[in-house]
């Protein structure tokens, strides 16, 4: 049976407390992404600010949430910053992949091999978000402003 | 008068289970309540000795089948004091019933610059159907705001209700709890013109219902909020209405004749009612319509506004400024819906520890998205009270907040 302490581990109440790069961005020239998780009301707003080489100059992060998705999102902006968009790109898919392990198990499946997995993608203090997969029901928390990241990167590419 | 919580729960198997090592302490009422023993049996018994379709078979279990199916219908009759069975509908949920409405009398009545008059606390199931109407036929949607006690604001009843078809309201809110002057509304909209509409999904549960007393033209609830199962609710509508209005889902058993150039309509109530029944599901409210009236509705009212009491005081008492609760401050003017929030722990966190101490509430938008940006919050957590609450059940909680607290304190 899983505790809390696996969820709330001390890192992530350390994000939720103190969010780093907290704030907005002037819109444009940065691009600003809403998320949303109808289940339950938390809204992520990301805003974006990449450079001419691809690089994810700027980020800044608005929206209200649980302590899951804002200290995923506060992890994810540490993360990306200064980070290229491809690399933004792979830590997204390692992130996912840690996140989506449970959710194949929950389908009956015994696949223990995480989908797509970014063996040379180091998640650092994103690990901490590993605990979430227990409770399955705030998987959707912890990749909210990750898929949004996603969708303004997508956006930004397809223009 | 009043009900007896400890004999109560014993009627319910499922507060034989353990909880992350802890008793179940259930207090999401509000969104699915449990079941007793009798509901159960009542729809084991229909499957295993009596179960056929309904209005079919002329054999013995048809037959059987039917009686039950009707049976309970009589009972949601005698349950809402209708005047006949047959403005009795059997509906999937409140949200099914409220959409019939508005497809049925609604594309027949509203037109462009029609308008309807709602409220700020709706639910989504009586804001969406009408916002369907809105976008398709121009419907002017008006809106009742709420005061600072979380109650409605009647100031300019008036000049809002001043030409609308229809007023449609929740007759007790599934986040605020208030229980609304349902009387004072129907007679103002009747003095407007309008037909109005009740919400009951938190109402008939919980208060005597008599919908010739309330004077309301339309009133749903559902089966699945009042000890029954899921799958089955109630529009009951005035006759001449219903009489007058198109069918909704239209194909089986709702029909009288079928030609291939056309069709005639069954008579009330079957004509909406399309296709095979959850017949089982209806069996299963007409006994949980019994097993509450065993209970008394007005035990039932008496010991929420009684136990809502309690736990509003015992939960100010121990958490004072650190926890805002939405909802009016007098248990007489409110149902057993205590949505609050918590200073530094968001509602899906304070949920997740109640979980760890086996306390069961909900936390989220609670299907009132305009509502929640109305009180300027994302989401509550709600802890709402049933009949098989007690002073022990808030005391848990009550304590489980304590650890939410000391979890997130900075």
């Amino acid at each position: 049976m899983p505790g809390l302490e696996d969820l709330y581990r001390e890192i992530i109440l350390d994000h939720y407390r103190n969010p780093r790069n907290r704030g907005e961005l002037p819109s444009p020239p940065a691009r600003r992404v809403e998320g949303f998780n109808p289940l339950c009301g938390d809204e992520v707003v990301v805003y974006l600010d990449l450079d001419d080489d691809g690089t994810v100059e700027d980020i800044k992060i608005a929206g209200q949430g649980c302590s899951i998705s804002q200290s995923s999102a506060s992890m994810m902006s540490s993360a990306v910053k200064g980070k290229s968009v491809e690399e933004a790109r792979r830590l997204i898919r390692a992130f996912k992949a840690m996140m989506s392990i449970h959710e194949q198990r929950l389908d009956g499946s015994e696949e223990e091999e995480p989908i797509a997995a970014e063996a040379d993608v180091k998640l650092g203090d994103l690990e901490a978000l590993q605990g979430v997969v227990k409770f399955p029901v705030r998987i959707k928390c912890a990749t909210l402003s990750w898929n949004t990241l996603a969708q303004g990167l997508d956006e930004a590419q397809a223009e | 008068m009043s009900v007896d919580v400890a004999a109560v729960k014993k009627d319910f198997p499922i507060f034989d289970r353990v909880v992350h090592g802890h008793r179940l302490v259930y207090l999401d009422s509000a969104s699915s309540s449990q079941k007793p023993r009798a509901v159960l049996d009542a729809m084991d018994r229909l499957y295993e000795t009596s179960y056929a379709n309904t209005h079919r078979g002329v054999y013995e279990l048809g037959q059987e089948s039917t009686a039950l199916y009707e049976g309970a219908r009589e009972k949601v009759q005698r349950f809402i004091n209708a005047p006949s069975t047959r403005e009795v509908l059997f509906t999937k949920n409140v949200t099914e019933a409220i959409n019939l409405v508005a497809y049925s009398w609604g594309r027949a009545n509203l037109g462009e610059g029609d308008a309807v008059l709602l409220t700020e606390m709706e639910h989504h199931a009586n804001l969406v159907p009408w916002l369907v109407l809105r976008e398709e036929r121009g419907v002017e949607l008006r809106f009742l705001p709420i005061d600072d006690d979380y109650q409605l604001d009647l100031t300019d009843l008036d000049r809002l209700i001043d030409g609308v078809k229809l007023v449609g309201v929740a007759g007790i809110s599934n986040v605020l709890g208030t229980l609304n002057p349902l009387r004072q509304l129907a007679d103002a909209a009747h003095a407007a013109g309008a037909l109005f509409l009740v919400d009951g999904a938190q109402y008939a549960p919980h208060v005597r219902t008599d919908v010739v007393e309330l004077g309301c033209d339309f009133f749903g609830f559902t089966g699945h909020k009042m000890l029954g199962p899921t799958g089955i609710g109630v529009l009951w509508g005035r006759e001449e209405l219903l009489d007058d209005m198109p069918a909704f889902l239209t194909g089986g058993e709702m029909i009288r004749d079928v030609r291939l150039d056309g069709w005639t309509p069954n008579e009330l109530p079957w004509k909406f009612e399309a296709g095979t029944q959850p017949i089982a599901e209806a069996v299963g409210l007409g006994a949980a319509i019994d097993y509450l009236e065993n209970v008394g509705l007005d035990a039932v009212r008496e010991h929420e506004v009684s136990l809502t009491a309690y736990a509003l005081r015992a939960l100010t008492e121990r958490h004072g400024d650190k926890l805002t609760i939405f909802g009016p401050s007098e248990p007489a003017a409110r149902g057993g819906v205590i949505s609050f929030s918590y200073e530094g722990v968001h509602p899906h966190d304070v949920s997740q520890v109640l979980d760890e101490a086996g306390v069961c509430v909900r936390a989220g938008h609670h299907c009132a998205k305009p509502l929640m940006r109305r009180l300027g919050v994302g989401a509550t957590a709600r802890a709402s009270l049933y009949i098989y609450n007690d002073e022990a059940d808030v005391d848990v909680l009550n304590e489980a907040l304590d650890e939410a607290d000391r979890l997130f304190a900075i």
